[in-house]
């Protein structure tokens, strides 16, 4: 044995379990508001996750338990399964599951290796192939014109029926973002798009505040540096927030661009993420900044109703370099 | 159709160009070449590649006249890094050549020597000192262990003795438990 | 108030300190035979003046110095020497190394000491300091003489005296300042007329009261309370939170106007220079699983194992750590000797230091860094030493490392980072005495091939002439 010979570690697994309950906040609004299809992603999406894990490390001959234990692959599956749509179609879950465990993570060298954020590269690949049921968000239970108990849910997930009498429209809306997306192109202006009926429900508020809660508490355990929300938030908020004040007839307001889509998830447990991320405090500041451009630009220009999946792979691919030029400087070694 | 051949195939000249003038231009000149890869043989002077010693076999290497893995003393980091320097595929040592041993130096038994010189003249770096009918002594900070003063001995009295692992050249290892 | 600054990182660990400061230092009885190394300082091993079968005194050089960086080593109690030869030291090699044995005859009987001037030349006084064997006793034990000379240019402004003593389980600079405070202030005066330093600041971890209170009533210098953090007592962690000043490593703190020695450092200045003692014991921790932990002025040489058997080992012992648990190495075994830089023995045992857990891969959560006093990046430095890319590591400051050990300890994935670091660097040493052997040996090479071939042209030449010679005749 060697020196040191004590450590205070909280281990990974702590870590990851500690990132994991600050999700319960985000997934408890989500049963609330939108009913309880996301227990069954997330279930689904678990489940796939841990089988694809264990047989990947068995397949690459590492130990299973230990790394299995760690939480990273449970994580994944969570991070994915509130990423898309509560309602999805089981095949769409397992696919992106299996994209971000099999391919993002373990072809790249498993827990440690993977340059790109496995939950956002299922994201992205699931929102490139099947847009349409990527799209097909759960309306919030307040404005949804009708409702599916249990049961229809999985019927629905798992067989694709729906009770005879529920068309599909019935049940979804587009979200709030892809919503003024496509109405600003329809030349609306702010305020009638704004009084449309999905502007004046609260589900997706108290989703930004539940992440939000759960980011400060991980703030506070100190699992995440400020750093990277800090920045990110701030330049969605600064940028939208410009353009709100030179042309509010167009551009939304900063408040409604930090509550919607995935930029509290993004800014606390995604762009967070210590293995895709840099590791320098500058670095830190940067990639989450252009994390927050991109994402901004990709909402007001891209193809896509959010950008912060495309954002944060972007921003991976530029972590290598990032870090190698925001070296701080050694002790005595200061200007 | 046309214009994408067109495109190509100016494209390719282009590129070929710039090689062509890099290799030019950043051609290493010959004795800088030399330098470099003698500076990563072992400077034993042991003759084993087949070199009457490690320059020789360094502008032989330069020239293209031998291969990289010639060097027992070297080893396999050392034609890795003689691979490295050149741009060449890496190859195991030539076993023709010998193999690498743990690192020795002579020893005389002072005893039974004879004072003939001639290990003396054998000694490729002057590590022998000594004169005519007096007793040679090898001066181990000196002697490379290429074993070159041990054949010519007509008594036999010279013995290669493993350098010993000691506090002054002891190495940490790297950590037993690799990561899983 | 002295403003005080405030350094990067740092950890916190359980201090365990109590155990071994009930009782004042003990004076364990007298072993059956010292083993004695001879190079327990940083430079060039001492040269054995002694034979078997010699009677020595009290006091008397048995190991004279070599060369500049180097000290002297003394017998430290009258006896006989039974052999010089290799022993088992406490080094992490677990090799051997030369040493004196000693078997003491029990009368404790002195050379004549001879206190000197405290107004006496400052070179001859470095001189005697080195003659005394007088070495950093914080573990370092790198010669004072040289660091007590400011040199000509430098000026010294103020002379540090480390008494923060931060890692867990050692009391030993503790308890040497509530006891022997007197000792440590007259040392340190001679030691700032040496360096004609302006101020002395002594600087304790606010964990030890006892020893701040003791050494503010000795006087003669500032006393200073710092904050209690690991690595708190590092050299350059003390200079930067009592002035900050930071010595970039590769500098020396003189060319900065800080010099930096460990109180126990101070005492044996004093003995050497007022009492005409060289340096012959210290003060050394015995804890961990032992019935009784404490502090034992233990002669040089003594077998630790004899000073474990004073503390009173307990069943369940596996081993013992040399120094701290942070920066301590593993003893070979208890029968080697106690040497200058011991400051604390730490009996083993699964219940106090439980196995190391498996390593993970690093998940670059960048906890290393945050912890790193040097301001490094632990995990660059892995990844590079890891795939054994050494150049690279020099880059990122591989040498700046003071092998603290935060970043081990903070590591979620329990990477043995420090390890990794410590072979890279023996790594690089060994790769640069290669380079040198190997370039001496081109050296002499080319020179003897010069040399034959100057020979032959000579002997070519001496037999033109003679073949002219001929003809002429
Ligand atoms: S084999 Fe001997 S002489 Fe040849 S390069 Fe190697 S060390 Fe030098
Ligand atoms: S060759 Fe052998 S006998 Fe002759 S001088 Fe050398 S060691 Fe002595
Ligand atoms: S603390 Fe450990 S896991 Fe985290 S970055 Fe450092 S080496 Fe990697
Ligand atoms: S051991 Fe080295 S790298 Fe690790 S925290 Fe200490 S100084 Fe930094």
């Amino acid at each position: 044995m060697n020196s040191p010979y004590i450590t205070r570690s909280p281990s990974v697994t702590e870590i990851m379990v500690k990132v994991l309950a600050a999700l319960i906040p985000a997934i408890a609004a989500d049963v609330w508001f939108f009913g309880p299809a996301v227990l069954v992603t997330l279930a689904l999406a678990s489940v796939t996750a841990l089988v694809l894990e264990a047989f990947m490390l068995r397949l690459r001959g590492r130990p299973v338990k230990p790394f299995l234990m760690d939480g990273s692959a449970l994580l994944t599956a969570w991070l994915l399964g509130l990423s898309i749509p509560p309602m999805a179609p089981w095949w769409l879950i397992v696919t992106g599951t299996a994209f971000a465990i099999v391919i993002a993570k373990h072809l790249y060298g498993g827990l440690g290796s993977n340059p790109f954020n496995p939950a956002m590269v299922g994201y992205a690949v699931l929102i490139i192939s099947f847009p349409v049921q990527m799209t097909q968000w759960l309306a919030p239970a307040s404005i949804a014109q009708s409702h599916l108990d249990f049961s229809s849910i999985l019927d629905y997930m798992f067989f694709h029926a729906l009770p005879a009498n529920t068309g599909l429209d019935a049940l979804t809306s587009a979200t709030p973002l892809d919503t003024l997306k496509t109405q600003l192109h329809l030349d609306k202006s702010m305020d009638a798009i704004m009084s449309l009926p999905i502007y004046g429900t609260i589900g997706g508020k108290w989703m930004a505040a539940a992440y939000l809660a759960g980011g400060l508490y991980l703030l506070q355990q100190k699992i995440v540096s400020w750093h990277v929300p800090v920045s990110f938030i701030g330049t969605i908020a600064i940028l939208s927030g410009a353009l709100h004040l030179v042309d509010p007839a167009h551009y939304a307001s900063p408040l409604f661009q930090l509550a919607s889509g995935a930029t509290m998830i993004g800014a606390f447990f995604i762009l967070t993420d210590p293995v895709t991320g840099p590791t320098t405090p500058k670095g830190k500041l940067l990639f989450a900044s252009g994390a927050g451009f991109l994402t901004y630009v990709i909402r007001l220009h891209g193809g896509y109703p959010d950008g912060v999946a495309f954002a944060v792979l972007l921003m991976n691919i530029c972590v290598p370099l990032i870090d190698a030029y925001t070296q701080p400087p050694v002790f005595g070694k200061k200007k | 159709m046309l214009d994408a051949i067109i495109v190509m195939s100016g494209l390719a000249l282009f590129l070929g160009g710039v090689l062509g003038y890099a290799s030019i231009r950043f051609h290493v000149q010959g004795n800088a070449l030399v330098e470099k890869i003698d500076a990563i043989l072992p400077q034993t002077q042991c003759a084993q590649c087949g070199f009457p010693g490690c320059r020789p076999y360094a502008e032989a290497i330069a020239e293209g006249r031998a291969d990289i893995n010639q060097c027992p003393p070297g080893g396999e980091a050392n034609i890795h890094k003689l691979a490295d320097l050149l741009g060449v595929e890496f190859k195991p040592l030539n076993a023709e050549h010998g193999e690498p041993k743990p690192k020795s130096v002579a020893y005389i038994d002072e005893n039974t020597c004879i004072g003939c010189t001639l290990c003396l003249q054998a000694c490729p770096v002057d590590a022998i000192s000594g004169a005519p009918k007096q007793m040679h002594t090898i001066i181990a900070q000196e002697c490379t262990g290429c074993e070159l003063c041990i054949p010519p001995c007509p008594v036999d009295c010279i013995v290669m003795v493993p350098v010993e692992s000691s506090i002054a050249n002891w190495k940490w290892k790297p950590p037993m438990k690799e990561v899983a | 108030m002295r403003q005080l600054y405030h350094f990067n990182g740092g950890v916190h660990p359980p201090q365990h300190k109590d155990q071994s400061t009930i009782d004042p230092i003990r004076i364990p009885p007298l072993p059956e035979k010292l083993i004695i190394p001879l190079h327990q300082h940083i430079g060039s091993s001492a040269k054995a003046l002694v034979q078997p079968g010699e009677r020595v005194l009290k006091g008397q050089m048995i190991g004279q110095p070599e060369g500049h960086v180097s000290s002297a080593i003394h017998a430290p109690t009258s006896g006989k020497i039974l052999s010089v030869g290799m022993e088992p030291v406490p080094h992490p090699s677990g090799l051997d190394a030369l040493c004196v044995i000693l078997e003491p005859d029990g009368l404790e009987e002195w050379i004549e000491r001879v206190p000197l001037d405290p107004e006496m030349d400052p070179g001859t006084m470095r001189t005697k300091l080195k003659d005394a064997g007088v070495v950093g006793l914080g573990g370092a034990v790198f010669p004072s003489f040289i660091k007590l000379n400011p040199g000509s240019k430098n000026k010294v402004r103020t002379l540090i005296l480390n008494g923060a003593e931060c890692e867990p389980y050692i009391t030993c600079d503790d308890l040497l300042m509530r006891e022997r405070a007197f000792e440590i202030a007259e040392g340190a005066k001679l030691m700032q007329r040496l360096l004609g330093a302006e101020e002395v600041v002594l600087g304790i971890e606010d964990n030890k009261p006892l020893a701040i209170e003791a050494m503010k009533s000795a006087g003669g210098m500032e006393v200073v309370a710092v904050p209690t953090v690991y690595p708190g007592g590092g050299a350059k962690q003390l200079i930067k939170v009592l002035t900050g000043v930071e010595v970039p490593a590769g500098e020396r703190s003189t060319d900065l106007g800080v010099q930096c020695f460990n109180v126990a450092t101070a005492a044996s200045v004093y003995r050497a220079i007022r009492l005409g003692e060289p340096v012959l014991s210290r003060i050394v921790t015995i804890t961990g699983n032992v019935a009784q932990p404490g502090n034992y002025e233990a002669l040089i040489g003594t077998p630790v194992d004899h000073l474990i058997r004073q503390a009173g080992a307990l069943p369940g012992s596996s081993g013992a750590i040399m120094g701290g648990p942070m920066m301590g190495i593993d003893l070979p075994s208890t029968h080697v000797p106690v040497v200058k830089a011991m400051n604390c023995v730490i009996v083993k045992s699964e219940a106090l230091f439980p196995k190391a857990l498996d390593p993970m891969p690093c998940i670059r959560c960048a906890r290393c860094a945050e912890s790193c006093p040097a301001e490094l990046q632990p995990q660059e430095l892995y990844w590079f030493a890891k795939a054994k890319n050494f150049g690279k590591a020099q880059e990122y400051a591989l040498f700046d490392c003071i092998e603290c050990g935060c970043c081990s300890y903070v590591c979620p994935s329990h990477i043995p980072l420090v390890q990794y670091y410590r072979y890279a660097k023996s790594e690089i040493w060994a790769q640069e005495r290669e380079k040198k052997a190997s370039d001496l040996a081109r050296l002499r090479h080319e020179f003897r091939v010069e040399r034959m071939e100057r020979d032959k042209r000579e002997k070519a030449e001496r037999l033109a002439q003679k073949s002219a010679q001929a003809k002429e005749l």
